[in-house]
């Protein structure tokens, strides 16, 4: 799962929807395997695939008109359950960014932790990237992680993220939180011995 | 300098702050259910690592388990091996582990309080959104990912953001019929899901302080679902009365130097915080939802908004909403005949909940066409619910009680609601699907279940009390 992350150039699968919980990202009865592969088949199941299992042609992830590796949504995107599967999903089925305006904490904080970014922009950005995105699905985005930026290639209109530096240097290095944590163990066992 | 009830919670676990970076908190106590924690222990065995500190953590499987006949191998293959991998990674690897038909079994968030393991001052993480709940006591609880299990597992402790603080304070008493669900239906149809999100949420105020220790976990329970990291209320008498005696409280000299150093839990009079709200609880009247989200409520009485003023992106997940309930836009729910009605969940699944339900429909009968799943939060529950006869009363009316469990709340097991079904729910969510594919949702207190179930539609609790 662990790997580095500096720019990406992609075009985008649009997703003009609010409040996009993690239920629907991937269902509960989707939940119960005990590691993280193969969950990218089932993400969005439900918009996806009707009952009996065939593909709902006018689901965007089944349309061949878009594609790529940025998925653009409305926003508070990842609301509800805190399932990192919902992540798992994301990054399986090949996301390697995620823009929307807002993002529900868990999720976004699980995005991280997974190696997909997850971009906060305006409303005004977000609305004029979906325009640019139906204007013509083959228009790109890039998003530069150490210059903080995402560029609307098809409008030249370029906006700043926020990510913290700490965060920011894991994901460019290819670091995890717990080798982090590993490596100051003192602190803890202070922290520890102090409160006693 | 004035402090917040969470900041001098979270101040008192800071191990160190990471330079422009997330704090590293310590964790007083790790729950890891079934289906969140697999891959956590799977990523330590991958490391070669063992828990830093195995006595803070406490196992028990909720989410996948029947409702039934919980003394036989569960059926479905898939969730009897979910079940299984958590007990033998908690054999493995030396955890706490409260096993199917052990009598501390149930929901975690149910079992946490009632067994004194979540006590005030702590910090509480779980795989489990809804670890908001734990806050009811005064503890700083939330909701993580399962790397961020894994983490804890590893070293006791979390990398995190410190949230903005938000009080959300309610004055005066409620209305009859009014349950500490309608308080948190009213307030999330206020705030939105997500106008919380980034904060951490103090409930105050008088009619909070009145709330039994229940109803205040109820609605510490539903915090996530305005977006918040948590929900918490400053532990008091009622606090203390809950706790005290529970098999992993403090006793004796210990219980009494517990109690004065939880008494200087509570916000200083003149703390800010980067959020204020205030509710009357005379405005509140018990809710229902009418959407797929759980900030699309109203009050019982009240007619379903309509699109008007919406944004583009706004109509359309409102139209989808609406499409997807069978309702329409300025419609009333009142009369809408229901199919499915459930009590339970880390919401409604407490004994107040089932003596709430039980005197609704005491000497009445359950109607035909409903089918009424009640299930107790926990065998605790469930020991309680008998030993006040409440399950001959609801037996009278024509229900019986199923084995404890998360059930229908998110149906990982069999309790799923069939397509295009209305289910009167106590739970927490109605998104998409959340009680089976197709299910259609409509959240409410145990009141508004109770009445549904023997009218079989959505009817006005407060015309039968």
């Amino acid at each position: 799962m662990k790997q580095k992350f500096h720019i990406i150039t992609s075009t985008c699968v649009p997703l003009p929807l609010e409040n996009v919980d993690t239920d629907q990202i991937i269902p509960a009865r989707f939940l119960k395997a005990t590691d993280k592969k193969g969950f990218g088949d089932n993400l969005f199941r439900d918009w996806r695939y009707d009952k009996q299992g065939n593909k709902i042609e006018s689901f965007v992830l089944n349309d061949p008109t878009y594609g790529g590796q940025v998925l653009v949504a409305g926003k508070n995107f990842g609301s509800g359950s805190s399932r990192e599967h919902a992540a798992w999903a994301i990054a399986d089925y090949g996301f390697r960014v995620v823009v929307s305006s807002f993002f529900a904490d868990i999720h976004k904080n699980n995005e991280l932790n997974n190696f997909v970014l997850p971009v906060v922009v305006s409303e005004s950005f977000l609305v004029e990237l979906f325009e640019s995105i139906y204007a013509d699905p083959k228009m790109e985005v890039e998003v530069n992680l150490p210059a903080q930026t995402i560029t609307n290639k098809a409008t030249g209109r370029v906006e700043h993220f926020e990510i913290n530096a700490y965060k920011k240097d894991c994901l460019v290095n290819g670091l995890d939180d717990i080798d982090y944590l590993l490596s100051n163990k003192e602190k803890i066992e202070a922290f520890e011995a102090n409160r006693k | 300098m004035a402090n917040t009830l969470f900041d001098k919670i979270w101040d008192a676990h800071v191990v160190t702050e990471i330079k422009e970076g997330p704090t590293q908190l310590y964790i007083d106590r790790l729950y890891c259910h079934e289906v969140t924690s697999p891959q956590a222990f799977e990523g330590m065995r991958a490391r070669g690592l063992k828990p830093l500190r195995p006595e803070r953590i406490y196992c028990m499987p909720d989410h996948n388990t029947p409702t039934h006949d919980q003394d036989k191998p569960i059926e479905d293959p898939v969730s009897k091996k979910q079940v299984d991998t958590l007990a033998k990674n908690a054999a493995d690897f030396g955890l706490t582990h409260y096993g199917m038909m052990d009598p501390r079994n149930g929901i975690i968030h149910v079992v946490g309080p009632e067994r004194g393991l979540t006590l005030p001052g702590m910090t509480i993480v779980c795989g489990d959104s809804h670890t908001s709940t734990h806050g009811a006591v005064g503890s700083v609880a939330f909701g993580i990912g399962t790397s961020e299990v894994e983490m804890v597992m590893a070293s006791q402790c979390i990398l995190q953001a410190k949230p903005k603080t938000m009080r959300i304070r309610m004055e005066g008493t409620l209305g009859k019929g009014v349950t500490a669900k309608d308080v948190a239906l009213y307030i999330m149809s206020k705030v939105t899901t997500s106008g919380a999100t980034g904060y951490f949420i103090e409930y105050a105020g008088s009619t909070i302080r009145s709330l039994t220790m229940e109803g205040r976990l109820t609605l510490c329970n539903l915090s996530i679902e305005m977006g918040a990291r948590g929900g918490m209320i400053a532990p008091d008498e009622t606090t203390f009365a809950y706790l005290k005696g529970r098999e992993n409280a403090p006793c004796g000299e210990e219980w009494e130097k517990a109690v004065s150093y939880w008494k200087t839990l509570k916000s200083d009079e003149d703390a800010v915080f980067d959020k204020e709200l205030l509710f009357d609880a005379a405005d509140i009247e018990p809710m229902v939802t009418y959407g797929t989200n759980p900030g699309m409520g109203m009050g019982i009485t009240n007619h379903i908004p309509t699109a008007e003023g919406m944004s583009e992106v706004e109509k359309s997940s409102f139209d989808k909403a609406m499409n997807y309930m069978g309702f329409e836009a300025g419609e009333t729910l009142l009369g809408k005949k229901i199919d499915y009605v459930f009590l339970g969940s880390c919401t409604n699944g407490r004994i107040e909940d089932f003596r709430a339900f039980a005197s609704m429909v005491k000497g009445r009968k359950k109607a035909d066409h409903v089918i009424a799943w009640l299930v107790p939060g926990s065998w605790m529950v469930d020991a309680q619910i008998r030993e006040e006869g409440l399950d001959k009363v609801l037996e009278e009316a024509g229900f019986q009680l199923r084995q404890p469990g998360c059930s229908a709340c998110l149906a990982m097991n069999d309790d799923k609601i069939p397509a295009g079904k209305y289910a009167v729910s106590t739970s927490n969510r109605n998104f998409e699907g959340r009680q089976g594919p197709g299910a259609r949702t409509i959240l409410a207190g145990p009141l508004v279940a109770a009445v549904a179930a023997i009218t079989g539609e959505i009817t006005d609790p407060r015309t039968l009390l």
